[in-house]
């Protein structure tokens, strides 16, 4: 039937665009570090004999390696690190009545959607919102915050968390969580790569000139170089766009299907009305895995409006259009009404 | 030679696709009768949580005996039902007991603050909603299964994988299917 194609051709398309994204991420890093091999080479080819020749491509190697490894290590514990990063605590034995609820919904949900009950967690944040994380459904985890959990009511809750299972579902939750990794790790190779190079800039005026050289690699080696800067300054903004602009896609598909879990897409539309009202941020919640919760945990100026330049930036689409499009599917709002 | 490297082509494809339409339909038959299990699993549970509540709240609601007898009399029937039809009618009258029951918990509000009735009666309700789900997606499961069965071209093979249609599970009493009249005008926007 279309419903099973559909989910098939997203599960299929999702796993395509992580085994693209790694490919990706480990070819920006090769870039970065044999770009930088090249460039450094061509720039000390024309050193004397004495002096060092850039030869071997260390850098190179060593980059590549390194991304291999992180990639490696966002399929393995990303989710892990995304739950611990948010501080948040499993729920094993539920103690209170708000847990019990909380697990029983989830436990509704995972037989709505015909997948295995994920992990229940609760991030300790009076904020409410909540996300999913997990390489696939047998190792999904479902996190929602203490100020969720006081804010909406049973159905709400429910409609939150079948929103989360439609993502585990349709594997969301996989490119997400490599996205969550990688994100991570190209801040901080910025900032680390950034800094070697002010240091190493500095060592090389004080070489001195190699530029009165006639050999013609050094115009290239120099435009190699200003591009290899510019990948550098520029991969942490392309990241966090890509990240977003991956993320808003999502969010629309995630609330129908979660609708079509609970047949009630207007308790998902009250669960947003609510979250969109308590818009302080979620501070337990960091920028690296924002583009994995329900609502932004940081919403700025940008989350209600929209428009090209809020399109780009903002890594949920505007609450409002997503309300308005569960209102419409519930037969509210400016829905034309049935012919009698 | 051409001919016959072709021809053999051909009956590759059709043997690989007799192949996947036939564990598509077993694939479904076991999905269905997964389907089934869980809303059973459930079933099983709500008869296990009901004797609990009724006796619970038997102290306090001693006057409402018609009540608390009529569930579990209800209990007891769906407990003892076979099928799909006689257990869906069963369960459809239980849910119904149960339903009259909690409206009447709510005229009681010192029975509510006890903690225990609030504890069980979330259980209850979230049982209900499982079971809700669960025969929402036996439903779906089962309904792909028989159409799948009943088209071309995979009908071809539904003889040979057994497929034969399976009952859904419907609504059998009449009192829960009767839906409240809504005038839909009312959200109309004036013109």
């Amino acid at each position: 039937m279309t419903e099973a194609a559909n989910l098939f051709a997203q599960q299929e398309s999702n796993r395509r665009r992580s085994t693209w994204l790694v490919i990706g991420f480990i070819v920006f890093f090769a870039w970065v570090g044999f770009g930088g091999d090249l460039a450094f080479g061509l720039l000390t080819a024309d050193a004397p004999a004495g002096e060092y020749h850039h030869v071997i491509p260390v850098i190179g190697i060593v980059t590549t390696l390194a991304a291999a490894g992180i990639c490696w290590y966002s399929w393995r514990f990303g989710p892990r690190q995304v739950l611990w990063s948010t501080g948040a605590r499993e729920v094993v034995e539920p103690a209170t009545n708000e847990e019990r609820q909380l697990v029983n919904v989830v436990e509704e949900m995972a037989i709505a959607s015909g997948l295995p009950k994920p992990r229940v967690w609760i991030v300790p944040d009076d904020d409410p919102n909540a996300f999913a994380t997990g390489r696939d459904a047998a190792t999904a985890s479902i996190a929602v915050t203490q100020g969720l959990l006081r804010t909406l009511n049973r159905d709400e809750l429910q409609a939150v968390i079948a929103h989360e299972m439609a993502h585990v579902q349709n594997l969301d939750v996989r490119l997400m969580t490599l996205l969550a990794g990688m994100v991570g790790a190209i801040a901080l190779m910025s900032d680390g790569l950034g800094r070697t190079m002010r240091g190493s800039r500095g060592v090389r005026s004080g070489g001195g000139g190699s530029s009165e050289g006639g050999k013609g690699g050094n115009p290239l080696a120099i435009l190699l170089l200003g591009f290899w800067l510019l990948t550098l300054i520029v991969a942490p903004i392309v990241s966090r766009i890509l990240a977003m602009a991956v993320s808003r896609k999502r969010e629309y598909l995630a609330d129908a299907t979660g609708a079509q879990f609970t047949r009630n897409p207007l308790a998902l539309a009250s669960a947003l009305e609510k979250l969109e009202a308590a818009s302080a941020p979620t501070r337990a919640i960091t920028l690296g895995a924002a583009h994995l919760c329900i609502v932004d945990p940081a919403p700025g100026l940008l989350a209600a409006r929209e428009g090209a330049f809020a399109d780009a930036l903002a890594s949920h689409p505007p609450i409002r259009q997503r309300i308005a499009r569960l209102q419409g599917m519930g037969y509210l709002g400016e829905v034309a009404a049935p012919k009698a | 030679m051409v001919a016959a490297l072709i021809l053999l082509a051909i009956v590759v494809l059709v043997v690989f696709w007799v192949i996947g339409a036939y564990n598509g339909l077993i694939g479904l038959r076991n999905k269905v009768a997964n389907g089934w299990k869980q809303i059973d699993v459930q079933l099983k549970r709500r008869h296990d949580l009901i004797p609990n509540l009724v006796n619970t709240v038997k102290g306090a609601m001693d006057f409402e005996r018609n009540t608390l007898e009529a569930v579990i009399a209800a209990r007891n029937k769906a407990v003892n039902a076979t099928g799909v039809a006689q257990t869906a009618k069963a369960e459809g009258e239980l849910t119904q007991a149960l339903g009259r029951l909690f409206a009447l918990t709510e005229a009681y509000p010192d029975l509510k603050a006890t903690g225990n009735v609030a504890q069980l009666q979330e259980e209850l309700t979230s049982t209900e909603n499982k079971i809700g789900f669960a025969r929402q997606l036996y439903n779906d499961v089962a309904t792909e299964y028989n159409t799948r069965q009943a088209t071309f071209p995979t009908m071809l093979v539904a003889g040979l994988a057994k497929a034969t249609p399976v009952e859904l599970w419907q609504i059998t009493d009449d009192t829960e299917r009767a839906v409240p009249t809504v005038d839909l005008s009312m959200n109309k926007p004036a013109p």
